[in-house]
């Protein structure tokens, strides 16, 4: 008798879930995943149509969306302009965010105390061990560093705030370059590995002489201490919307093929060093012209009205001439049956 | 368990009789196809790697995804001892329970002390994930690892064993959280076959003058061994695939530990960790291959169990 | 020391031993239940049931992952219920005692170990992506895969439990093999049935990783297992990594949620179990 309960349960959820139209889903990266929910609430409100954003990783994002699974994808890290065409894809930044190295250091305010990226690099070689070693006294004339171990932590799960991370770091150190060079995930010296964001923080708030590196929006809603450090132009800058935006701003958009941008260490006097754009992938001939399509204006959408949320999340906004160019870039570009996809509402 | 296989003149009866047989036989044969579709989909999607680095991938240490090296011995030796140590804590726990409950426990408290402890089998993994970084992760490096690194002379034994970064992100710690989360499971059902001895055949032993821990000893235990070992088996294989709650707190090295007290890897979390981020083919496969290997450990775990059940009669 | 003293002192050690381990498992319990309930109870209130889950900044509840995780529980355990029973039932009745009853019993313990990423891994490549996308169905399949070899594990261990004298009672009678089975057996055994389930249930209320690569996940409410669906434990996965309070609270709150789900299954368990040995 349940038995015959238990088939007849099953046969009404069967029958009430039959089969309907394909929704509207994206996945990737979760740098800009809070972002993407929030537009995705106003803009239901506004039009009421539901973009569903899940992020299961850049990784994720690329994959699913080269196997057609999903409408779009999204990734912190650029695909190259050969990867790109080799997976049929086409890619545009949406939102550009910062990663923060920060600290437990009894006493140390936010942005008080101050490294450069070889510094760093070295210290997550495990060279230098101490806060107070040479190298950071003669940085920080002004402070008095405690005689602590210097505990590193770093990410365990692959994201793109380390491949950010790990970017600058090799540009900064030639040794770190050649030794670990820079990704997702990387084969790391020393440290421990905090899982997502999350573990990282709760192991350096636990861990007096701790160093780990997080999304700036994260460290910003968490109260992390964060550091300053020393950009390209020999400044020290703390991170926050002006210093992204400052990089945003020098970096050259125009000449960069399939918009394949690194936003790291750029040479503008008030730059944030450790900058990223985050990336949507759609596919260049979908076989669902109509979803990309809603997908698109969504992003168009939020380009126009999405501005105050991104900057409320601790984000900056791509640049809005550079938006203009994406949205043309897309009438141009994505294609299906000879017709443009996307068209301007 | 003589079976009443003389019994071939009654199954012809009539064509329901038939039809759950076959229902029965097809459902069995169906979990063997999933099984063997798992085994198949590992061995194809790991084959690049085990290509590419021939069996020096079961021992090399590095793993780097920038240049494209892998090698299991991190991830498996992790694996292997989290598990161990586990187990080593959670079955006489377990045991202590069940017979607790069974033998010892007034009626009216068994109940709502057994539900109590299927309660704990039912909180999702992941609570013991958070439970372990945010709770005991930093009591444990407080009041066990702190102490130990202060009293501990360097280079002693104690020293060696010991040693590592005093913020309770170890294999000790994760080996701790599992065995938390495998004991009331295995509790929960060494119970449940306790309680399928026939009352009499305890009572008579205790008519005898026995006292608890010899009719345990000899007659609880012994009657249902072979489950035991099924539960044990269940447990280490739990123990042996769990992700969530190992992966927040072990520490993420893939280099091979040195201590008890030192970060390390799974091969279940390693795979949680790279999988969805990892874009490289040959990381990917590399991810699968451990898969593979951890579905082969398993295996082996489960064969050498068989095999001691045989030797030791029924 | 007399022979009688030594065994007394013996089982006096034996039993405090017992004790004390039921007094560890049962203070991790409660320190678990206090870390679970202290940061889980602030955000239990109507809301959680009534309100989709929020972005950042807004507040909300967690209905979608909640039907999701009914649904596709539902579906799994069904799915788990009906095959692992009639495969344990082939193991303990049709094949005791058999080379092949140990071979495909030796093999489900193996599906049992299989770390449920893996799983999560294969129904991907089998319903997922060659259908085109993500779904709910996809998630229950692999839940059910997962819950299947517990039920058919325990369905064989309790039915070879059951006395040989309830099966030649039913034979003694006429009655055919079947009827024996569903009549005696299964009924005799119903309390450890019932245990098999709830511990499938207990285990694939919290499974993560499996769904994330087959129902995906959705922060709509959507109750049509074609497409991507919701569940508690991603949605608690998501929140709880997050860096916002109002998605941490909701994080705890809904591991709250399952952990009383599981409760609450498990009494009514009993008291059906109970009621049945009554009539």
């Amino acid at each position: 008798m349940p038995l015959k309960l238990l088939c007849s349960i099953a046969m009404f959820v069967l029958a009430s879930t039959a089969g309907s139209a394909r929704s509207l889903s994206g996945a990737g990266a979760s740098f800009p995943a809070p972002a993407y929910a929030k537009w995705a609430e106003a803009y239901r409100a506004a039009t009421g149509v539901k973009i569903n954003y899940q992020a299961i990783g850049s990784g994720g994002g690329i994959k699913q969306v080269t196997a057609g699974t999903v409408t779009f994808g999204a990734s912190d890290k650029p695909l190259k302009p050969q990867d790109l065409a080799a997976a049929g894809l086409y890619q545009f930044p949406t939102l550009i965010g910062g990663v923060a190295p920060i600290v437990n250091l009894p006493g140390a305010a936010n942005g008080q105390v101050r490294l450069s990226g070889d510094i760093l690099a070295n210290i997550y070689l495990g060279r230098i061990r101490r806060w107070n070693a040479p190298e950071i006294a003669a940085i920080n004339p002004r402070l008095k560093l405690p005689n602590l171990p210097i505990t590193v932590v770093h990410r365990s799960d692959g994201s793109g705030t380390t491949f950010l991370f790990t970017t600058y770091l090799s540009r900064s150190s030639g040794d770190w370059q050649r030794q670990v060079g820079a990704s997702d995930a990387v084969a790391w010296p020393i440290g421990l590995g905090g899982k997502g964001n999350d573990g990282v923080s709760a192991f350096v708030r636990q861990t007096k002489g701790a160093i780990g590196y997080i999304e700036y929006s994260y460290a910003k809603q968490n109260g992390a201490t964060t550091l300053s450090l020393r950009n390209r132009s020999g400044r020290f800058t703390v991170p926050g919307m002006q210093s992204f935006a400052a990089a945003a701003a020098s970096a050259d958009w125009l000449h960069s093929p399939g918009n394949y941008m690194m936003l790291v260490d750029e040479p503008a006097a008030g730059a944030w060093p450790i900058v990223g754009a985050t990336f949507i992938l759609v596919p260049r001939r979908p076989n669902h012209p109509a979803e990309v399509r809603d997908a698109l204006r969504f992003f168009a959408w939020g380009f126009r009205h999405g501005d105050t949320i991104v900057a409320a999340l601790n984000f900056v906004p791509v640049p809005a001439p550079i938006e203009e160019l994406l949205v043309r870039q897309w009438s141009r570009l994505i294609i299906a049956d000879g017709k443009p996809v996307y068209s301007r509402w | 368990m003589a079976e009443a296989s003389a019994s071939s003149a009654i199954e012809r009866r009539g064509p329901g009789e038939a039809l759950f047989r076959f229902a029965c036989a097809g459902a069995a044969t169906l979990l063997m196809t999933a099984l063997a579709g798992v085994v198949v989909s590992l061995a194809i999607g790991g084959w690049p790697a085990f290509r590419a680095f021939g069996p020096a991938f079961l021992y090399t240490a590095t793993w780097n995804p920038v240049t494209d090296v892998y090698g299991a011995a991190g991830p498996i030796v992790g694996t292997l001892l989290t598990a161990t140590i586990a187990l080593s804590f959670a079955l006489p726990l377990a045991l202590g329970v069940a017979v607790f409950l069974v033998e010892f426990c007034p009626a009216r408290l068994a109940t709502p002390i057994g539900i109590a402890i299927e309660l704990l089998a039912g909180i999702p993994s992941i609570v013991y994930g958070m439970w372990g970084l945010f709770v005991l992760a930093p009591w444990f490096a407080a009041y066990i690892q702190m102490p130990i690194a202060l009293s501990a002379e360097a280079g002693s034994w104690a020293d060696t064993v010991f040693s590592g970064t005093p913020n309770g992100a170890n294999i000790f710690t994760a080996a701790l959280v599992l065995a938390v989360m495998i004991l009331p499971y295995m509790a929960a059902v060494f119970r449940e076959l306790f309680l399928t001895i026939p009352p009499h055949v305890r009572e008579a032993a205790y008519g005898l003058g026995c006292t608890s821990l010899e009719v345990v000893h000899s007659i609880t235990i012994p009657s249902v061994r072979r489950s035991i070992v099924g539960v044990v088996m269940l447990g280490l294989g739990r123990a042996l695939g769990e992700t969530m709650a190992v992966t927040f707190i072990i520490g993420n090295s893939h280099s091979l530990p040195r201590s008890l007290f030192d970060g390390g890897a799974t091969i279940a979390s390693t795979i949680a960790n790279e999988f969805t981020e990892a874009t490289g083919a040959l990381h990917e496969a590399s991810l699968v291959a451990l898969g593979l290997i951890l579905f082969l450990i398993t295996f082996g775990v489960l064969a050498i169990a068989r095999a001691l059940l045989r030797s030791t009669d029924l | 020391m007399t022979r009688a003293d030594r065994r007394k002192l013996a089982n006096g050690v034996f039993v405090a031993l017992c004790g004390i381990a039921t007094a560890i498992a049962l203070s991790l319990l409660v320190a678990i239940l206090w870390a679970l309930v202290g940061r889980g109870l602030g955000g239990m209130g109507i809301l959680l049931f009534t309100s989709d889950q929020p972005a950042p900044g807004s507040i909300g509840g967690l209905r979608n992952a909640i039907v999701g995780s009914l649904i596709m529980c539902g579906l799994g355990m069904a799915g788990a219920l009906v095959i692992g029973i009639l495969a344990g039932t082939w193991l303990a009745e049709y094949a005791s005692g058999t080379r092949t009853a140990a071979t495909v019993r030796f093999l489900n313990d193996v599906l049992l170990s299989a770390p449920s990423i893996l799983i999560g891994l294969f129904v991907y490549e089998l319903l997922v992506a060659p259908f085109g996308g993500f779904s709910g169905y996809a998630g229950a399949v692999a839940l059910a895969f997962i819950a299947t070899p517990i039920v058919v594990r325990t369905t064989e261990d309790i039915l070879l439990l059951q006395p040989a004298e309830l099966r030649e009672a039913g034979m003694a009678v006429g009655a055919g093999r079947a009827l024996v089975i569903r009549r005696i057996m299964w009924r005799a055994a119903r309390t450890g049935l019932l245990t098999g389930g709830l511990l499938g249930f207990a285990r694939i209320s919290g499974e993560t990783a499996p769904l994330l690569f087959t129902s995906l996940g959705n922060q709509f409410f959507n109750a049509d297992a074609a497409q991507p669906m919701a569940s508690l434990p991603t949605t608690i996965f998501q929140f709880a990594l997050s860096a916002y309070d109002q998605w941490q609270n909701l994080a705890w709150a809904g591991a709250l949620l399952i952990a009383v789900a599981v409760l609450i299954v498990n009494i009514v368990g009993r008291i059906l179990a109970r009621e049945s040995h009554l009539s």
